[in-house]
């Protein structure tokens, strides 16, 4: 396992969208190298033959009839929108 | 008429006498929290008015159609969403979020006649330890305030201590339920996965989440559960499976009982008073008819590596869902999309978050993925593993729930690891997904420890019954705190 260089931080954050200043990115990748450092631990174990766990219990796909179900109340959902107008989400101009 | 010492049953038995009534009990509570909250810092938001309004209405209800819980207050952890009041998580980016609807335990509340009093603080996204990593203030250990109640529930946990209110929920993703219950001397569960739905609790590490009741006593402790389990549509990793009466297996017996006592519970970080405390109550439980054998749980050591991949991993894909387009924090410095998501992002989450996100966001890379997401779900199974193996022999498995009791406001907050390592002793019951609850077993330095009962999946009763045979043997869950002093019962 490789552990979180100051590089691999800055190009992490971005994909996970998140601005970062430069001292920051020296902060978090120190952090970041000692826990990924600690989970070196798990090389240790030989997992060739075991199968992952994604959930504890037996999971079956659960699908409901295909009838359509009144959705939310538009005034509603508009309730959390910090700018909106006839009924559609406004954001800041984002075109250059 | 003090009610902050009262069990369910005895709040039940004031109203039925007519010694109090529900708004009063109500008033009762607020007047407690304006008392008290000043100092402990557990609640986020109060709905007074809500909650007197609907007080009054219950009031009207015939005492014949009125279940054990009618007319209780309880307090909400704030990652669980309530229609009407506002819902923050402790983060800043959902700051002034008001949710339109209800989690489906909100809504399992109300068809039980509880009152909701408020939210409480916690770990932003319940992201932590010690509730140091709320944006909006740190809850203090109602049993020394320079202390941190735990977390992520630790809100949930210090307004149960401190009496402002009986009931409370949490949650617990990797301890968050019961590591705040120990350190402040209550009773917290987290049930078995999938036992109560998760429609509505604000998603950190999906496969590990699971609401769960906080309370002073065992017995109240079983009755909140029943009110809150069952299969529910809206969420499909519900189980859907029988819900016992809790209540009905806390029965006082224990004679046969078999016990596991994993050794790695009892490893060098694991303070000497809390390894005394268990073996104290063992002893007790010997008593009462119970034996008890060491066994091992091999790959413990192994789990919190695994736990932080996990959690992180699936915290960096649900937390992708915060862009400040449709809910929540916005930010005003933007020049183009791009830099309107990074800087709504940047400014919405604290740091606790922002590493989660990286971490799972690099586990999930391809290139590492398999080294580190895979393997870590591989390692998984095998935690699971040494559950499923131990079950075939012992009832319960029982350990400390914390290595240590509280500790200082500041101590650890600077260092991840050393903070992540409060959680030793929880998180292989997140990964196993089976039920474990702590309850009060000591004192250290005048600071509660807890004793961590675990269970077989789907099996609360047996955990229930040992814990109240425990309970019941001993005194130390009638202690109060320092902030009980002077303040209105």
């Amino acid at each position: 396992m490789a552990k979180m260089t100051k590089e691999e931080v800055i190009e992490v954050a971005h994909l996970a969208r998140l601005a970062i200043t430069d001292e920051e990115a020296t902060h978090f990748a120190d952090q970041l190298e000692a826990i990924t450092n600690a989970m070196e631990l798990l090389s240790e174990l030989d997992t060739e033959n075991v199968e992952p766990t994604t959930h504890v219990l037996p999971m079956v796909n659960v699908l409901r009839e295909d009838k359509a179900e009144a959705g939310l109340d538009r005034e509603l959902v508009l309730k959390n929108v910090k700018e909106h107008e006839a009924g559609q989400i406004k954001v800041p101009t984002i075109l250059d | 008429m003090g009610l902050a010492d009262k069990t369910a049953a005895e709040l039940q038995e004031m109203i039925h006498t007519k010694e109090t009534t529900i708004v009063e009990m109500a008033e009762k509570a607020f007047d407690r929290i304006a008392a008290v909250d000043s100092k402990v810092d557990a609640f986020l938001a109060l709905d007074k008015e809500g909650a007197l309004k609907k007080a009054a209405q219950l009031d009207d209800t015939p005492m014949n159609k009125r279940g054990p819980l009618f007319g209780l207050p309880i307090g909400v952890k704030d990652n669980i969403v309530t229609e009407g009041i506002e819902t923050t998580a402790s983060s800043r980016i959902l700051e002034g979020f008001n949710p339109i609807y209800n989690a489906t335990v909100v809504e399992k509340l109300n068809a039980a006649g509880m009152v909701i009093v408020g939210k409480l603080n916690m770990d932003e996204f319940a992201m932590g330890s010690s509730n140091e990593n709320s944006y909006y203030k740190n809850t203090k250990n109602p049993w020394n305030l320079e202390t941190v109640p735990g977390g992520s529930s630790g809100g949930s946990a210090a307004a149960v201590a401190a009496g402002e209110v009986p009931f409370t929920l949490g949650s617990d993703t990797g301890g968050s339920i019961r590591q705040p219950a120990a350190f402040c001397g209550v009773v917290g569960m987290k049930p078995t996965y999938g036992r109560v739905s998760r429609f509505g609790l604000i998603a950190y590490a999906s496969s590990l989440d699971q609401i769960g009741p906080l309370t002073r006593t065992v017995k109240d402790n079983a009755l909140l559960l029943n009110a809150i389990a069952g299969h529910d549509d809206k969420d499909s990793t519900s189980a859907n499976v029988e819900v016992p009466d809790f209540t009905a297996a806390v029965t006082g017996d224990i004679n046969g009982l078999r016990i596991g006592v994993p050794k790695e519970y009892f490893a060098d970080g694991v303070g000497e008073a809390a390894k005394q405390a268990v073996r104290d109550a063992l002893k007790v439980l010997e008593e009462k008819g119970a034996t008890w054998e060491e066994i091992s749980l091999p790959h413990s050591k192994y789990a919190l590596a695994t736990y932080y991949l996990i959690a992180s991993s699936e915290a960096s894909s649900n937390l992708s869902r915060f862009d400040g387009i449709r809910y929540g924090y916005r930010t005003e410095k933007a020049g183009n999309l791009l830099e309107f998501y990074m800087n709504t992002r940047s400014e919405g989450f604290g740091d606790e978050v922002k590493r989660r996100i990286m971490l799972g966001t690099y586990a999930l890379s391809s290139g590492y993925y398999d080294a580190y997401y895979k393997k870590a779900q591989k390692v998984r199974t095998l935690i699971k593993q040494d559950f499923d193996k131990a079950f075939e022999k012992y009832d319960v498995i029982i350990g400390p729930t914390t290595p240590t009791p509280a500790f200082k406001i500041g101590e650890k907050i600077d260092d991840p690891l050393t903070m992540y390592a409060n959680d030793i002793l929880t998180i292989p019951v997140n990964l196993a997904g089976v039920p474990a609850i702590s309850i009060p077993c000591g004192f250290e330095n005048g600071l509660p420890l807890g004793l961590q009962i675990i269970g077989k999946y789907f099996d609360e009763e047996t955990v229930y019954r040992v814990a109240d045979v425990f309970e019941q043997a001993t005194d130390f869950h009638k202690k109060t705190p320092q902030v009980w002093e002077g303040a209105a019962q």
